[in-house]
């Protein structure tokens, strides 16, 4: 099952397709979902798209599990979400803040990366895993800096104010495209979703590479790499540092996007959850899988739960089924088809696809 | 120079080695402090805290040493084990304000025998349905036992909703005896005397007996064991029933320790499970309770000491033991 046969096959095309379908739904979000909560998600979803593929080239590609990804997101974001709120709205900041977020998080990727990547991947779960709670606790508790729980609310570059106007008509009000106006807002969706294109396209190269070769080489067969002379550990440090750099970037982004940066969007452990889900549904070791599982879990998020309520209502005399079919209870349910997939489709969506194609 | 070094290590090894550092940690705490009336209950309150954090890892730790299993799903089992003990001592609430000690230790002794029970068969229907698909596959173990986690957390939230439950104590644990100028809280003292307690019928165990002796080959090398005819994978269901109960044991003491908890206990104690089975050295209980002590002490004193850096601490105390072994202080796993 070598990739010259399995890019070959009907399960391949229809991944491509769906992820093309996607991208295509999402460049014209806007003009196609005309409200606020509908761009709010398909936002989410290009920065989500980001992350999960960025978390996707240690678990899928090198098979390393780590649960630090959501503190690289907060490194990034808070970068961006302190210098906005110090030194008031404008692209400086943004900028600086993102480099800031990015030299953070390389210092302590390589720092976490040479200290525990020789040891086993479950020390390195674990390792990670008590790393990021660390961070999470310190940036709940350095108040000052940070905002505390409450996180920190600030403004964007004026660009991106509802209020800019990008097009104006001769009596200087602002251009309606399809019944869309033309303000910041716009701007600000294209300026996320174009961001997250570039990032998801150089990771998508950088897998295709030599180097990502190597790192499937790893992941295979460990010994052997080490034997045919590739450093294992430099290569996974390096791969490790490659994928806190772009969740470091994905982090500004968001911070940009939400004009709101605090805890629990960024630093908790329910993301780091949210992210492993999101991996595991779409398939690790395919960047396709990344796209699917974020868009999936995503519209999940933010509709299953109503349709919970609507099921809650429903079963309200049975005694403990309306508990467990409370909208607040859909991660129960996302619990159980997790374990479920894990069992029968390891491989996720797009990883089943592609390969059972392969097998006709 | 290189001489008296060895020397110096020799004589540091005839003393106890590794074991000696909660002994360092505590007499450094005890400059530190000046007063030695704090220093007493902050270290009677470490000393409590550590033996409840051994009985949560000692399970997670020989069940890694045993079969190379790691359980992320292992705090359901401490959380389900604290919330049932708070509903049985709620249950038998008569029994607790009851005047008589008989009365309230059989209460307690309930409650701790309902969070045992589960631990028991939870783990046993843990072991077979979860984990026994995926041995020897570390990322799907990871993963799967992430998504029992969540599904066991979401469970909790189910049953006792989101608001934190406040947990009943037996009257005889309440308050504190004061000897001079220091005041030790009974239930400190107690949690402290039932933890030695099962550490060491857990050492009488692994040392004194046949399935012990068998636990112990089984860590050291299970291939050699199983061409001698033994059934290690039996064996590892009971320790991994063990396991639970021990951590469910830990969950309900910890609940009478906290008076007040929230179904996300289970998480924020993992963390810390973690860095005691890391710091201690996978697949010992020697080792466990080494480090349960030592994050124990740590926590209290630094808590003291200076609060702002006390939840970084235990961090701190892992990255510098990782550094200097990276193997954890004392592990059976080679």
């Amino acid at each position: 099952m070598t990739t010259q046969i399995a890019t070959q096959n009907t399960g391949t095309y229809l991944i491509k397709g769906i992820v093309l379908i996607i991208a295509a739904l999402l460049l014209f979000a806007p003009f196609l979902f005309q409200d606020v909560r509908s761009l709010e998600v398909a936002a989410r979803i290009c920065i989500f798209i980001v992350l999960v593929a960025s978390f996707d080239l240690l678990i899928g590609y090198t098979g390393i599990v780590s649960f630090a990804h959501t503190m690289f997101f907060g490194f990034g974001a808070y970068g961006a979400a302190i210098l906005l709120k110090e030194m008031g709205p404008g692209w400086t900041p943004v900028i600086l803040g993102g480099l800031a977020g990015v030299a953070v998080s390389l210092v302590f990727a390589v720092a976490i990366g040479l200290l525990s990547l020789r040891v086993k991947a479950i020390f390195f779960a674990m390792i990670t895993l008590a790393a990021a709670s660390v961070v999470l606790v310190l940036a709940s508790q350095l108040s000052q800096i940070t905002g505390g729980e409450d996180g920190i609310t600030y403004r964007g570059p004026d660009l991106f104010k509802t209020a800019t106007k990008l097009v104006t008509d001769d009596d200087g009000k602002v251009v309606r495209l399809w019944g869309v106006r033309l303000n910041g807002k716009l701007a600000a969706y294209y300026f996320v979703f174009f961001t997250s294109l570039i990032l998801f396209l150089a990771m998508l190269r950088f897998v295709g590479s030599p180097f990502g070769t190597v790192l499937k080489a790893i992941r295979e067969n460990e010994a052997r790499a080490e034997a045919i002379g590739y450093r294992v550990v430099a290569y996974r440090t390096a791969v490790f540092c490659l994928s806190a750099v772009v969740a470091s970037l994905a982090g500004t982004v968001y911070a940009v996007w939400l004009k709101y940066t605090g805890p629990a969007t960024t630093l908790s452990f329910a993301i780091m959850i949210d992210i492993l889900l999101m991996v595991v549904i779409g398939g690790m070791g395919t960047m396709w899988g990344a796209v699917i599982g974020a868009v999936l879990m995503i519209l999940a998020q933010y509709y299953l739960r109503d349709l919970m309520g609507v099921a809650s209502e429903a079963v309200a005399a049975v005694p403990i089924l309306p508990e467990l079919l409370a909208p607040d209870r859909w991660l129960f349910w996302l619990g159980i088809i997790f374990i479920l997939l894990v069992y029968f489709f390891p491989k996720g969506i797009a990883g089943t696809a592609m390969s059972g194609g392969a097998k006709q | 120079m290189n001489a008296l070094t060895e020397t110096l290590g020799q004589k540091l090894g005839r003393a106890g080695g590794v074991n000696l550092l909660p002994l360092v940690v505590a007499a450094v705490a005890f400059v530190l402090i000046g007063a030695p009336s704090s220093w007493v209950t902050l270290t009677v309150a470490g000393l409590a805290m550590g033996m409840m954090l051994f009985l949560m890892a000692s399970g997670l730790s020989l069940v890694f040493g045993l079969m190379d299993v790691l359980n992320f799903g292992h705090s359901a089992f401490v959380s389900f084990g604290a919330f049932i003990s708070a509903t049985v001592l709620a249950g038998l609430g008569g029994w607790l304000t009851a005047d008589s000690w008989v009365l309230n230790s059989l209460a307690l002794a309930a409650a701790y025998l309902a969070a045992i029970c589960f631990g028991l068969v939870a783990g046993w229907f843990f072991e077979t349905v979860i984990i026994k698909p995926v041995y020897r596959d570390h990322l799907r173990q990871i993963l799967i036992t992430i998504g029992a986690m969540i599904v066991a957390e979401q469970t909790i939230l189910a049953f006792w909703g989101g608001t934190p439950l406040s947990v009943a104590r037996p009257n005889f644990l309440e308050g504190s005896w004061i000897i001079g100028d220091v005041s030790i809280e009974i239930y400190r003292a107690f949690a402290f005397a039932l933890g030695a307690v099962v550490f060491i019928m857990l050492y009488l165990v692994l040392n004194r007996t046949r399935i012990g002796l068998l636990i112990r080959a089984g860590v050291e090398n299970r291939e050699m064991v199983e061409a001698l005819g033994f059934r290690v994978d039996r064996l590892f269901v009971g320790v991994f029933m063990l396991g639970s109960a021990l951590a469910a044991l830990g969950g309900a003491m910890w609940a009478g320790y906290e008076t007040l908890i929230t179904p996300a206990l289970g998480g924020q104690l993992m963390i810390v499970v973690f860095i005691v089975v890391i710091i201690g050295g996978l697949g010992s209980i020697e080792g466990t309770l080494l480090g349960a002590i030592l994050v124990g002490l740590m926590t209290n004193y630094i808590g003291f000491l200076a609060p702002k850096l006390a939840l970084a601490s235990n961090m701190i105390l892992m990255v510098a033991i990782l550094l200097w072994r990276p193997n954890g202080l004392r592990p059976a796993v080679k």
